[in-house]
């Protein structure tokens, strides 16, 4: 357990360092991001009251959709040069690799989530009705959810021959779930107008499962030709 | 032709392995024992079957059929006895070599810098280098990578074309530092389409042909008349 943990952050740590010198993924997400909040600003020009109503659904499907420029690049770069294979020939654990991918996945959203975050604020005239605290989870939970089957799914469609095409039909599908999770409660938490609470359990849940089920599936992942 | 007698030594036992990708077969039931502390070499036309043989013993291609034993166990499971280097480098171009090696060695359960640094400068390159193995030379990038697979001192090293795009005096080093090892009692295998850069040192040569193998002889010189690509 101490060598899967300490292999993960090891990854974990050159990972953070190949994006910080390449910075493939975080500008790819942030201009992406970005696109998606001016277009949607003058498509709606919408009141402050209309906003609470639809921002939960934009703020997702920008970060559902910027999440997958990442998730596509953090594989890539295990593919040239073939490094890939001189972890499946090393004795280190699968899921150390999986962990620390997702982990960095997460991290990069999350990153992004905290640029973007004010942009959409200000750009749509945003404030809470409900309890505002309650984002966080939302959010924490809902990112989990993206990244963690995003990050298998990547690994999965690493050796088609259209993978940009293959992770988004694989991943969409199966996070609608979360997706409406994260909307309803992040809806819920603007507006005022529901509990968030049952969306919080839901994706928390959600989470659960899926993580479970990822590290359980992931060394057959790794190691299939 | 001189025919290499099986020993009772043998540590690396393939029997009757055929690999298939669809409908093509790239290994057609190759058997074969192979004596520890020798220095084998791989050779053959194109598409012969010497890589996949390689990946397959390496325990990256797992055969469609048969067994690969490696010192009585499978090869994933004797992955800490086991060097593999491919054609590509197997290496983070963004990173220095010693931060390359530093992040493998992890793998294997090697903390500190003493054995990456050392790895390093055994194959000739300075451990102090920091910028990319991206800007690396195609002969650097080769030692840099040669040292990865020797970092955890496997008792197996598996080399795929180490020689490739390398300059011959680059070469004839690498030739060198390999029968420097072998010396010490580590089994290796190189497939390589420069034979006659292994005339000197390696104790026997593994001939393949359209996924089996076809010959084994302690001398280069059969491939003279039924290998003429390769030499």
């Amino acid at each position: 357990m101490n060598s899967l943990w300490s292999l993960t952050l090891a990854t974990l740590v050159k990972d953070i360092r190949l994006e910080w010198r390449s910075k493939d993924a975080l500008n790819a997400m942030l201009f992406f991001s970005l696109q998606v909040v001016v277009i949607f600003v003058f498509s709606f020009d919408p009141l402050a009251e209309e906003s609470r109503h639809i921002v939960g659904g934009l703020v997702w499907v920008a970060f559902l959709f910027a999440a997958v420029v990442a998730l596509n690049q953090t594989w890539a770069r295990e593919l040239r040069n073939q490094v890939l294979d001189a972890y499946r020939v090393s004795p280190a654990p699968a899921n150390a690799l999986f962990l620390a991918k997702a982990l960095g996945n997460f991290l990069f959203v999350v990153v992004l989530q905290a640029l973007m975050v004010p942009l959409f604020v200000v750009f749509y005239n945003l404030r809470a009705l409900g309890p505002g605290w309650q984002l966080i989870p939302v959010a924490g939970l809902g990112t989990w959810a993206l990244v963690v089957n995003g990050t298998f799914f990547a690994a999965m469609s690493l050796r088609t021959r259209s993978r940009e095409i293959m992770l988004p039909l694989l991943l969409f599908p199966i996070s609608i779930p979360a997706v409406i999770a994260m909307v309803a409660g992040t809806t819920a938490i603007l507006t005022g107008e529901n509990s968030a609470h049952f969306y919080i359990v839901l994706l928390l849940t959600y989470d659960v499962v899926f993580t479970t089920a990822c590290l359980a599936l992931f060394e057959t992942i790794l190691h299939a030709e | 032709m001189t025919e290499v007698s099986p020993s009772i030594s043998s540590t690396i036992v393939v029997e009757n392995v055929i690999k298939q990708f669809g409908r093509f077969a790239a290994l057609r039931g190759v058997s074969a024992e192979f004596d520890a502390g020798r220095f084998h070499a791989i050779l053959g036309d194109n598409g012969a079957g010497k890589t996949t043989l390689l990946r397959a013993l390496a325990g990256l291609a797992r055969p469609t059929q048969g067994t690969i034993s490696i010192f009585g166990k499978s090869p994933q499971a004797a992955c800490r006895d086991i060097g593999y280097m491919a054609h590509p480098s197997l290496l983070y171009d963004e990173m220095s070599g010693m931060e390359n090696l530093r992040y493998f060695a992890r793998l294997y359960g090697i903390s500190g810098d003493g054995r990456c640094a050392e790895a390093i400068r055994s194959v000739g390159l300075d451990p102090t280098l920091i910028r990319g193995v991206g800007q690396y030379s195609q002969g650097m990038r080769q030692r840099m990578s040669l040292a990865r697979s020797v970092l955890h001192d496997p008792k197996v090293l598996l080399l795929d074309e180490p020689f490739s795009n390398v300059d011959v005096h680059s070469a004839r080093e690498m030739v060198q530092l390999l029968k420097g090892r072998r010396d010490t009692g580590k089994t290796i295998f190189v497939v390589t389409h420069q034979a006659m850069l292994l005339e000197e040192i390696a104790d026997e040569f593994i001939w393949m042909e359209a996924g089996q193998i076809v010959d084994r002889t302690t001398s280069v010189d059969r491939g003279a008349n039924s290998c003429r690509g390769v030499l």
